[in-house]
Parts: structure tokens; C-alpha cells; sequence
């Protein structure tokens, strides 16, 4: 599943999801038709119950979708139904999640919450803890490396979660509202080095938020309302 | 790859403990039980073992001197001796008396034996061997060798002293020759004696005014006492007990039991009541401590199972979060086995009854609290793998 040009890392097509049946069915998204391209950062806006979270998990093979089509750098994950058995190895491998709130393990230190993701993938306990160490270098927290969770403020407890998130260098980071939890020079950080991976890592990055300090750094953005996708060339503005 | 229990249990090392501990505390009750249970047994095989006897004689239909009152003629034993098999036949007594000085009184299970009787686990002094006033006393009774100790109007001086002989009720056991034993069952206080005395002399005819000696004899009969609780036989080599045994009822109109059917006596119906009811509290504890023990390990699953489906979020196989609860489950019986062990090693010494750890109890315990940890792990592990990823985020 790897990137290859000309290739979008994130295919949508007819994608739908209805909570429940019959009289009491709600439908939450409705033939969304989304494309991201690696090495892109799109926003995803859109009024509270419109849909994004459900959205974003469907993408993330947490929750299932009623019908429609998904396809990761090119290859089929979702044709009204999964295609890929060990949907949890694909979480793990293909995806990373930034979360608004951290949920990190409390039972792990800093690093181990970064590390135990490699070490998931097979990698030697070597490995994984110095890429874990380079990430918190890279997010400025390498001080906090040995500091048990509730230790870390809930900015610091955030760039763990983001460096967790990178930690298998995945092609595809699904980030729900990330920059919530931080001040505005720390979420321009964070988006600065969501972007740098995305150039980077050549990773396609879908970033839901509310956050009007950021909208404008997204060259293009969708729109969700009703459960209805619409896309919007955004400002792009340079961080 | 990193150890989720591991880390787990790190992370809250002093609440993991102080429920390991909890745990012992009931594990170690439960022991106690189980090993108030054994010290019953044991101390009623201790009775036989102390006797040493093939064959039990006592008063005809009755269970014997541990169940229900037995009375033999001191003499009686000569004409078992005349049986074929019997090589040897001794009197033997049983009473159980408050011993000792005022501020050191003890219970104790009185063994009026031959002086020339031999004593099991002697670990100080040295056997009966003289007729009167002399004692063996256990080591559980507080007595020490040289102690001199008051038994109704005689002194009895220590001279030897065991270890681990007691009562099926847990009382020490305590030898003296016989003559004394049947003495002290039968000896009256003062008043007592002053009352029957005049009596017997008030009796014409008990006390004749034509014959003025006869009252000496009758009171010389009235006051002595020439019965034993049972007659301690063994037989010769070659000789079966149940034989010989089924022999003596035969001839001379008493009940012989063969020592295995005493022991089941002693054991068996004896303290019978006493264990149904340690069995069933130990039951009740056994079942009340598996049930806290499962709850505790299906809880600390319950309050991780946000975690957990963080795990799952992540990628975490099912494998490495179900090795987490089991080894937490393990580890939390193994800390509550191990407390519960120690503190009934340092516990049973206190208890006035005697609680005999056995080696095979004990294993048995620790393999019953590993399955409960097991069996509760289950179905923590159940609800864990049931729950959806998606619960992390609250989706």
C-alpha cells in the first residue's frame, strides 16, 4: 500500500453510513466522494453533529460504513465491505490517529506510548524507542522522554499522542481536531509539522477542526453539513 | 516488545498490592481453616500414636475413653493376657483438668499410664520413672522441665517434656503414672470426703456397733478407685489384630477395636461434628474468597477498559491485551497466595487450637486461587475483547 504518484492516498467514493433501521435510521454521511493526495493537508469543517467524527472513522476502519467504496494509496480497503481482514493491522501500519484528546496509555511513560506502536509492527525494542526518541526531539519534548502521562501538561500529553501518531510513519494521519487542546502558537506548531510530514513523509493528512486561527493554512478544504461533503478551495496560507 | 502488564501493574504498584494483600488476608483465613481442620486430625492420630496399642479394650458397648465414659477393672488386664495373640496388656487413663498455679492454669488432657510406658516425641528430660508425682508435660501447656505443679493435694515435678502431643480439642496432653491418674479422677475435696465419711458412720449397718473395725474397710473401699478408662493391648507377631480383637469380645464381655477402627473412631465420629462444621465454613470461605477474588480481577479490567480500547485503537492484537489480564490475574492470586501463606505461618502459632499446614494443602490451595485468577481473567477477558475501538474516542 504504498504511495505512488498520480495515485490519491485516500480514495472516497459513494460513502454512506445510517445509524440504526427502518423508522429510527439516522443517516450521518450520504455519498461522500472525497480525494487526498499524498503529501496534502486537507481541512475538514463543518458544524458539531455534521458528520466528521463518523467521517473520519470510517476512513480509520474504527467504525463500519453502510455502503460506498475506500481505497488507500489505490488499493480497495471498503467495497460495501471490508476487504482487508485484520482491519486492526491496518490501524496500525497504514493509519495514524490524532485525536482533540490525547488517549494515551497512562500505564506507559512518553516514549513507551511512542515506542509501543513500532514494536507493534515487529520492529527490535532498539529501533522503536529511537525512532520514539527522535520524534519527541522533533516535537520539542525529548525532556519529557521518562515522564509517566499525568506528569505531562495536557500540550505535552498532545505532542505525544502526535508523535504516536507518526511512529509507523504511517501514509495516511486522520487527526480530529488536534490543535483543541493547545494555545494558538502551539497549534501553529503542530500544524507546521503536520505539514512538514506531509511534504516529508510524502503522508495525506486530513485534519478536522473549529479552529478559525488555522482554517486558512488548508489549500483546499471540505465542507460537511447533513451528512453532505462539499469541497472548497481553501487560502493556503504559508506558516 | 513492552510488558502491558508489566507497566500496568508499575503504574499502580501500591493499589495492585494492598489487593493482593486483601486477597492473602482471606486466602490465609481460609488456610487457617483448612489447617485448624488437619491440627484436629492430627492431634487425635497424636492420641493413638501415643498409646501405641493394637487394640483398644473398653467397657462393653461403648465408643471408648474419647467418645463416651469407659470403665475396666485395674485387673482386668490379666485375663487378656491369658488370650492367645496378646503379648502385652496396660492400663491406661484419661481425664481432662485445670492444672497449675493461680495465675498459670491450663487445660490439659491427663494420661494415667505405666511408669515404664515408653512416651513418643520426648524432645526434653526423660520418661516416667518412678510410681508417683511425676509429670511429662507437652511444650504447648507453658510447663518447663523442673516445674513443680499442684494437682489436687499432691506436687507433681516435671520431668520430661514433648512436642505436638495434644487432645483432638487441642488441650496438651500431660502423662503420669496411672495410680496418680485414677487417684486425681477420683480424689473429692475435703468437704466432700468429711460428708461421706459421716455418712458411711451414720449407716448401721455400714457401721455396726458390733463390729467397730468394718468401717475402715468400707471406707478404705469407698475411698479408692480400681478402674481405668481402657486396656492398651498389643498382640504378637504374626497375630491379627481384628483377630484377636474379635477374640476378646468373644470371651470376655468387653468391646475390642482394633487401632484403625479407634482411629476412625477418634477421627470419624469423634471430631466429626467439629470438622463438618470447619468443612463448611471452609466451603463458604473457599467460595466467598473465589468470588472476591473474581470480582477483583473482572473489576480492574472494568476500569481499564478505556485503555484497552485505546489499545485496540492502536493496533494492539487481542493476544498481548488478554496476556495482560491473565498475568495480572495471576500475579494478583500469586501476591494474595503468598501473603496469605506468610501470615498464617506467623498467625498459627497464636491460635490456641492447633493448625497443621500441610504441604499438599497448601499446594492445593495455591492451584485453586491460579484457576479462580484464571476463570475470573476469562471473563475479563471477554468483556475486554468485546469492547469496540471506537469506545476510545466516545464514538
Amino acid at each position: 500500500m504504498s504511495a505512488v504518484k498520480n495515485i490519491p492516498a485516500i480514495q472516497v467514493e459513494n460513502l454512506s453510513k445510517t445509524y440504526g433501521s427502518g423508522a429510527s435510521a439516522v443517516t450521518a454521511l450520504r455519498d461522500i466522494n472525497m480525494t487526498v493526495h499524498t503529501g496534502e493537508v486537507v481541512g475538514l469543517l463543518g458544524p458539531s453533529g455534521s458528520g466528521k467524527t463518523t467521517l473520519l472513522q470510517c476512513l480509520g476502519a474504527i467504525l463500519d460504513p453502510s455502503g460506498g467504496h475506500i481505497a488507500l494509496g489505490g488499493e480497495t480497503l471498503y467495497d460495501d465491505g471490508w476487504k482487508y481482514h485484520d482491519r486492526r493491522a491496518l490501524r496500525r501500519d497504514h493509519i495514524g490517529f490524532i485525536f482533540q484528546r490525547p488517549y494515551l496509555i497512562p500505564f506507559m511513560n512518553a516514549t513507551e506510548n511512542i515506542a509501543f506502536l513500532p514494536m507493534l509492527q515487529g520492529k527490535s525494542n532498539r529501533m522503536a524507542y529511537q525512532r520514539a526518541r527522535d520524534l519527541l526531539e522533533l516535537l520539542e519534548i525529548a525532556h519529557r522522554a521518562d515522564a509517566r502521562i499525568e506528569q505531562l501538561s495536557g500540550g505535552e500529553q498532545q505532542r505525544v499522542s502526535i508523535a504516536r501518531a507518526l511512529a509507523n510513519d504511517p501514509p495516511v494521519i486522520l487527526a480530529d481536531e488536534p490543535t483543541a487542546p493547545l494555545d494558538s502558537h502551539r497549534a501553529l506548531i503542530v500544524m507546521k509539522l503536520l505539514h512538514q510530514m506531509a511534504q516529508k513523509a510524502q503522508t495525506a493528512i486530513i485534519v478536522v477542526t473549529h479552529d478559525e486561527n488555522i482554517i486558512p493554512l488548508f489549500r483546499r478544504l471540505y465542507y460537511l453539513r447533513d451528512g453532505v461533503l462539499h469541497e472548497e478551495q481553501g487560502e493556503g496560507k504559508p506558516l | 516488545m513492552i510488558s502491558l502488564a508489566y507497566r500496568d501493574i508499575g503504574n499502580s504498584f501500591g493499589r495492585y498490592l494492598f489487593t493482593g494483600l486483601g486477597i492473602g488476608l482471606l486466602i490465609g483465613v481460609t488456610l487457617t481453616m483448612a489447617g485448624v481442620f488437619r491440627g484436629m486430625v492430627e492431634d487425635g492420630r497424636a492420641l493413638l500414636t501415643a498409646a501405641d496399642a493394637d487394640i483398644w479394650v473398653v467397657q462393653q458397648n461403648t465408643l471408648g475413653p474419647f467418645a463416651e465414659p469407659s470403665s475396666l477393672p485395674d485387673d482386668f488386664y490379666r485375663g487378656l493376657l491369658t488370650l492367645e495373640g496378646v503379648d502385652q496388656a496396660r492400663n491406661i487413663a484419661y481425664l481432662t483438668l485445670e492444672i497449675g498455679t493461680a495465675e498459670n492454669k491450663v487445660r490439659v488432657m491427663l494420661q494415667g499410664i505405666d511408669p515404664s510406658a515408653p512416651i513418643p516425641r520426648l524432645v526434653a528430660g526423660r520418661p516416667l520413672t518412678r510410681p508417683h508425682y511425676e509429670l511429662v508435660v507437652d511444650k504447648r501447656s507453658g510447663f518447663h522441665l523442673g516445674d513443680v505443679i499442684p494437682i489436687h493435694r499432691h506436687r507433681y515435678k516435671v520431668v520430661g517434656v514433648t512436642e505436638g502431643m495434644r487432645s483432638p480439642s487441642g488441650d496438651p496432653m500431660v502423662f503420669l503414672p496411672l495410680k496418680d491418674a485414677q487417684e486425681i479422677q477420683f480424689l473429692k475435696d475435703n468437704d466432700a470426703v468429711y460428708r461421706d465419711r459421716k455418712r458411711l458412720q451414720e449407716n448401721p449397718r455400714l457401721n455396726p456397733a458390733a463390729n467397730p473395725g468394718l468401717i475402715d474397710d468400707v471406707e478404705t473401699a469407698f475411698f479408692s478407685n480400681h478402674r481405668v478408662n481402657a486396656i492398651l493391648v498389643n498382640v504378637r507377631s504374626g497375630y491379627d489384630s481384628h483377630r484377636v480383637a474379635a477374640e476378646i469380645k468373644k470371651w470376655l464381655r468387653v468391646t475390642a477395636y482394633p487401632k484403625d477402627e479407634m482411629e476412625q473412631i477418634l477421627i470419624g465420629n469423634l471430631i466429626a461434628m467439629a470438622s463438618k462444621q470447619i468443612g463448611l465454613f471452609l466451603v463458604i470461605l473457599t467460595i466467598v474468597t473465589a468470588a472476591i477474588i473474581a470480582l477483583t480481577v473482572y473489576s480492574m479490567t472494568q476500569t481499564k477498559l478505556k485503555e484497552i480500547a485505546v489499545l485496540k485503537l492502536i493496533g494492539t492484537p487481542n493476544h498481548l491485551i488478554s496476556r495482560m489480564i491473565l498475568l495480572e490475574a495471576l500475579g494478583l492470586g500469586l501476591i494474595g497466595f503468598l501473603s496469605g501463606k506468610l501470615a498464617v505461618t506467623y498467625w498459627a502459632p497464636l491460635f490456641p487450637k492447633h493448625v497443621v499446614m500441610q504441604v499438599d494443602d497448601t499446594l492445593r490451595a495455591l492451584v485453586i486461587t491460579l484457576l479462580i485468577c484464571v476463570l475470573a481473567s476469562i471473563a475479563g477477558i471477554r468483556s475486554a475483547l468485546a469492547v469496540p475501538p471506537s469506545s476510545a474516542i466516545g464514538g
